[in-house]
């Protein structure tokens, strides 16, 4: 099959949405179908052979932040263009309703395209005020996927309609054989995620920290990501500064063998989360999951069988689950045995699978990807003198 | 002489739009028309899979039984029974396959394995097939209901798009089984 793949986001900038479409593309690859990645990306940027780059992003402010997409007249020309050279049987759009590649895909072809929606952003009055602009765009689609049961709950909700769940796919395998690291082992907690975004939920285990060190006088916790490092620390007393760990930003591998490594994974986040990648990460590196109950955790924790919860942004009950759980390590084995025997669903294999039965229900019978010459203006304007 | 220059300008601008909405519903129509076929491909996979594992007594007789009526009544049943005799057999399929021993003992009949991984296929697109089908259905219609399509008549003669509803839940030991390839032993 002739596969089109499009990723909204700068290739060159890592994320979510990125790493599942390098994951996907690479995955459908090796099954033997024929895939081109269509992304923003600069001109010299170093890029995998199956990715397209549709040219510099540019930064926009949107949505409270500020996104690097593209847009304007010549991206819309360098999609029709790759849409018209590829001769895909089917479009696969990611994150449709952001003003990036993706939209513009659906606006300049057709054919059947399949759309995965990755967050799950609270209605914006930019959707209420583009939703006439965006309706004959986004009614192209001819299979939604959303990545979460919460997910897809908020895509009906904001968009109506139905979508089917497919969740984001972990490479089960990389994690959970990958090699621990003495000096990671011991009584650790581990964290993964920027220490600057709030969201992220680091401040809420800093809050718990002075009572998980002092009742578990060999615990340690470690960090992985960017951000200010001193700033972080700055409310915890001066003798337990010692006992938290920074690692910065890690490679994949580290991630994996850190995953493999700690006692306890805690993924305090707050808000803002429509799947939570890293906890499939953590439960098939057979990392005990300790994390807030957030709709989405919930869901991938299985509501609480595979992993632990707590209420949200409660560094309490936070405290008191992580010392339990580090003074209990029959309850540990029993989170790694669930959580090993949960993430399978997540694998790739199980994930590619799902993706190949919606392109082939989408494919059967339907003619294939081509450049919508009705999406201009001019060219509509044609159509009506004839 | 600038109001005449006006009047055309806007004659041909409302003209322009109702060929593009005319042209949207059109796709709107193809859509669903595309979405219905797929998924009447993937429920008469799903009846004859049925149908072919009932006569291949891989089933005690009285799931062969239960299995074979409820699949021969999906396929010949008339458009407007077609929802009903569709759901019974989910709940047939349900059922029959409720333990996961049922399962691997059609998965260790032989020429089981692939009736097994076919039946399981159709069980998992039937659900997805209905969705992208009703999913077009919501957008045509939205669309249908605009003043500016009802005055006009846009839609033509095309009849007004109805969702297809059924029990479509498959059978958790059969879509459970599959989902983990690699477990040791079967």
């Amino acid at each position: 099959m002739r596969i089109g793949i499009v990723c909204p986001y700068s290739w060159d900038v890592p994320g979510g949405v990125q790493f599942h479409v390098r994951d996907l593309a690479e995955h459908l690859i090796r099954r033997g179908h024929h895939v081109s990645v269509l992304a923003p990306a600069d001109e010299d940027t170093p890029l995998p052979p199956y990715v397209v780059a549709a040219g510099r992003a540019v930064s926009v402010p949107y949505n409270g932040s500020v996104a690097r997409v593209n847009l304007g007249v010549r991206s819309v020309a360098r999609v029709r263009r790759w849409v018209h050279e590829g001769d895909f049987d089917v479009l696969h759009i990611h994150e449709p309703s952001v003003p990036s590649l993706g939209l513009l895909t659906c606006w300049a072809a057709r054919g059947p395209i399949v759309a995965t929606f990755h967050t799950s952003n609270p209605r914006s009055r930019v959707m209420i005020a583009a939703y006439p602009m965006l309706q004959p765009a986004l009614e192209k689609i001819s299979a939604r996927v959303a990545v979460s049961e919460y997910a897809r709950r908020t895509l009906v909700e904001h968009l109506g309609g139905d979508a089917v769940v497919i969740p984001n796919g972990v490479d089960v395998g990389f994690f959970a054989d990958a090699e621990p690291k003495a000096e990671w082992q011991g009584g650790t907690i581990g964290f993964i995620g920027r220490i600057d975004e709030p969201r992220k939920g680091l401040p809420v285990l800093m809050r718990a920290l002075p009572r998980i060190l002092r009742e578990r006088p060999g615990a340690r916790l470690l960090v992985a990501g960017r951000g200010d490092e001193k700033e972080a620390v700055a409310g915890l007393p001066d003798d337990l500064r010692g006992r938290v760990e920074f690692l910065g930003m890690v490679s994949d591998e580290d991630k994996a063998r850190l995953l493999r490594s700690v006692d306890l994974y805690v993924a305090p986040n707050t808000g803002g989360e429509s799947f939570g990648i890293i906890l499939v990460e953590a439960m098939s590196a057979g990392a005990p999951v300790l994390a807030s109950d957030l709709d989405a955790f919930a869901q991938v924790l299985d509501g609480g069988a595979a992993g632990q919860l707590f209420p949200n942004e409660d560094a309490d009950a936070l405290a008191a689950a992580a010392v339990h759980l580090l003074g209990a390590p029959a309850r540990r084995a029993e989170l790694r045995e669930r959580g090993s025997e949960h993430v399978r669903r997540f694998d790739w294999s199980t994930v590619g699978a799902d993706v190949l039965a919606v392109y082939e229900t989408v494919t059967a019978g339907a003619e294939a990807v081509a450049p919508d010459d009705r999406a201009g203006f001019l060219g509509r304007l044609g159509r009506t003198r004839d | 002489m600038t109001t005449a220059i006006w009047i055309v300008l806007a004659l041909l601008l409302i003209g322009v739009y109702l060929s593009w909405t005319a042209g949207r519903l059109d796709r709107l129509h193809a859509r669903i028309d595309a979405a219905r076929a797929a998924l009447d491909a993937q429920l008469l996979r799903r009846v004859s899979v049925a149908q072919e594992l009932a006569t291949a007594g891989v089933f005690d007789p009285a799931a062969s039984m239960v299995i074979y009526q409820a699949a021969h009544a999906a396929r010949l049943a008339p458009e407007d029974q077609r929802e009903v005799a569709e759901s019974e057999l989910s709940q047939a399929l349900r059922v029959v396959f409720a333990e996961s021993a049922q399962v691997v003992a059609v998965r260790e009949a032989p020429g089981g394995q692939a009736s097994a991984d076919e039946l399981e296929a159709a069980v998992r697109r039937v659900p997805m097939a209905r969705r992208f089908h009703n999913d077009a259905v919501r957008a045509a219609r939205a669309v249908r209901r605009h003043r500016t399509v009802r005055w006009f008549r846009l839609a033509g003669h095309a009849p007004f798009p109805l969702a297809f509803e059924m029990d479509d839940e498959p059978p958790p030991a059969l879509v459970e089984h599959t989902a983990r390839p690699d477990r040791p032993g079967h």
